[in-house]
């Protein structure tokens, strides 16, 4: 099974290209700036989020922008991909509908366009790095394993949101509220240890939580990962992406019928 | 080439669309999520060889879409199987999967894509599909510009000239004007003496008799007759003359 999918990839390579290709010149057509605001669009934002919490709350943790930022970057990745793979399928109904296309693409199109996005957006994190002259770490280049447990989490989200949104509607307008709630269980502009032992228990039942930490350690503080960091990470990958993968072959054959 | 094995579609025809959440559960309590069940196909079989050419005639409604679309792959069968040996063009609709926010030379590389091509082959015939459209000038304007007719070029084009194993056409030969209709025509003839087997709908009967060598005839899911398509023509038009579809 999981063979047949890797070679129908590899048959279909070109059209995730092109589909790929194709996101990315719709999102910024006509505007003036085009991919540079995958580049603005987070410093923006770190710029407002910071100034707010540092005369507003304050919580004592050091260079709180780039602690924000490094987080937010990871966060707006997972929430983009899962939101625009969830859609995907009805995106394209007028596609599926009249010619084969293998359907578990289309998500992953989805997740590969916003992950170019996200590399976009890990280039305003090097600029910020290297205005507050923090030290190229030995660490630093593993921050790429974070990049790829985030993507093969986003993707097994994905698959299974794009099922649920396809077979029932309402479930494109709940996400956006899972995703808020997500968002405040994932330490993004807080520390970890200000929670109260209850609610840290639901925090690490949280991927993005362990996601948002490995990379702030391996990237921002130069500490090595632990054999369990990597453990948990890759006990979330497998989990969803077998559960995404599970239900999308199941009930695949159907969406023509729903869409 | 393609062997169609006792194939039956079944539908649900909800009576009414469960779209969303709260309807479902609702329906799910109270013991309404009821279907009828309608079947688009029952027990089809037949069989093509490399190279012909296969009429399919029928009224509005008898399963001639849905036997194309089953044939492409795009529903699975309830029941029975489908064997198809080649790459396969639906032109099930012209222009299918094209985006209308990119531009056309944008989509005919989508569109090769979509039918499974690589890079390189779609680049090798670019200038064939192009020249053939006759659209030369307007391939950077984004599809939505286009009129019906411009993007049916496209499609057209794009589906004949990548030289498919199986040409699958869906009375799309409409929307063109009288010229390019000619062009497609002869388009297709010579797919056809290059060994390309092809399914065609049409209501004309006169155009699947000139173009088909055998042909079929469905009548609300079920294969009524099939052979030479002068024979299946001559009786689909006899029988035309005294019924109307849903009958």
């Amino acid at each position: 099974m999981v063979i047949t999918w890797v070679e129908k990839i590899y048959r279909y390579r070109w059209l995730l290209q092109q589909l790929v290709n194709r996101d990315l010149k719709v999102k910024y057509k006509r505007s003036y700036l085009g991919y540079l605001w995958s580049l603005l669009n987070p410093l923006l934002m770190m710029f407002v989020v910071s100034l707010v919490f540092s005369h507003v709350f304050r919580f004592e943790i050091e260079n709180f922008a780039l602690y924000l930022l490094c987080g937010q970057v990871m966060f707006n990745f997972f929430s983009e991909s899962t939101s625009m793979a969830m859609n995907s399928i009805l995106q394209n109904a007028g596609l599926i509908k009249k010619v084969y296309v293998p359907k578990y693409i289309l998500p992953l199109a989805k997740v590969c366009s916003s992950f170019v996005n996200l590399l976009w957006s890990l280039l305003a994190v090097l600029i910020m790095f290297l205005v507050y002259r923090i030290p190229f770490y030995v660490t630093t280049p593993l921050a790429i394993i974070p990049l790829i447990y985030v993507f093969l989490i986003s993707y097994g989200v994905g698959l299974f949101m794009s099922v649920l949104a396809t077979y029932f509607r309402d479930m494109v307008h709940l996400y956006g509220v899972f995703l808020q709630a997500l968002m405040y269980l994932t330490p993004l502009f807080y520390p970890a240890d200000i929670l109260p032992d209850k609610i840290l228990l639901l925090v690490k039942c949280n991927p993005m939580y362990h996601i948002v930490t490995y990379f702030r350690d391996v990237a921002l503080y130069g500490n090595f990962p632990s054999l369990r960091d990597n453990l948990v990470c890759i006990l979330f990958c497998a989990l969803s992406l077998l559960l995404g993968g599970y239900v999308f072959r199941k009930y695949q054959k159907n969406f023509l019928l729903y869409i | 080439m393609i062997d169609v094995n006792n194939v039956s579609m079944r539908f649900n025809l909800a009576t009414e669309k469960t779209e969303s959440l709260k309807e479902y559960v609702v329906k799910l309590l109270t013991g309404k999520l009821m279907f009828d069940e309608f079947y688009a196909l029952k027990n089809v079989s037949f069989h093509v060889d490399r190279g012909e050419s296969v009429g399919i005639l029928g009224a509005n409604g008898s399963g001639k879409s849905t036997l194309l679309k089953v044939i492409s792959g795009i529903y699975p069968p309830s029941s029975g199987t489908v064997s198809v040996n080649g790459a396969i063009a639906p032109l099930i609709e012209l222009g299918a999967g094209f985006d209308p926010d990119l531009t056309a030379r944008e989509n005919v590389y989508l569109n090769g894509a979509v039918m499974g091509f690589q890079k390189e082959f779609v680049e090798d015939r670019y200038d064939e599909i192009v020249a053939f459209s006759e659209l030369a000038n307007f391939m950077d304007v984004p599809i939505k510009n286009f009129s019906s007719g411009m993007t049916a070029r496209l499609g057209f084009s794009i589906a004949t000239l990548v030289h498919p194993d199986i040409l699958i056409v869906d009375e799309v030969l409409g929307v063109g004007d009288a010229a390019f209709q000619k062009k497609c025509e002869s388009k297709m003839d010579e797919l056809r003496q290059n060994g390309t087997t092809m399914l065609f709908v049409s209501h004309s009967v006169e155009q699947v008799e000139k173009v088909c060598t055998k042909a079929i005839w469905l009548k609300r899911g079920e294969l009524v007759m099939s052979g030479t398509s002068k024979k299946v023509c001559a009786a689909y038009d006899e029988w035309g003359k005294t019924h109307s579809a849903f009958e």
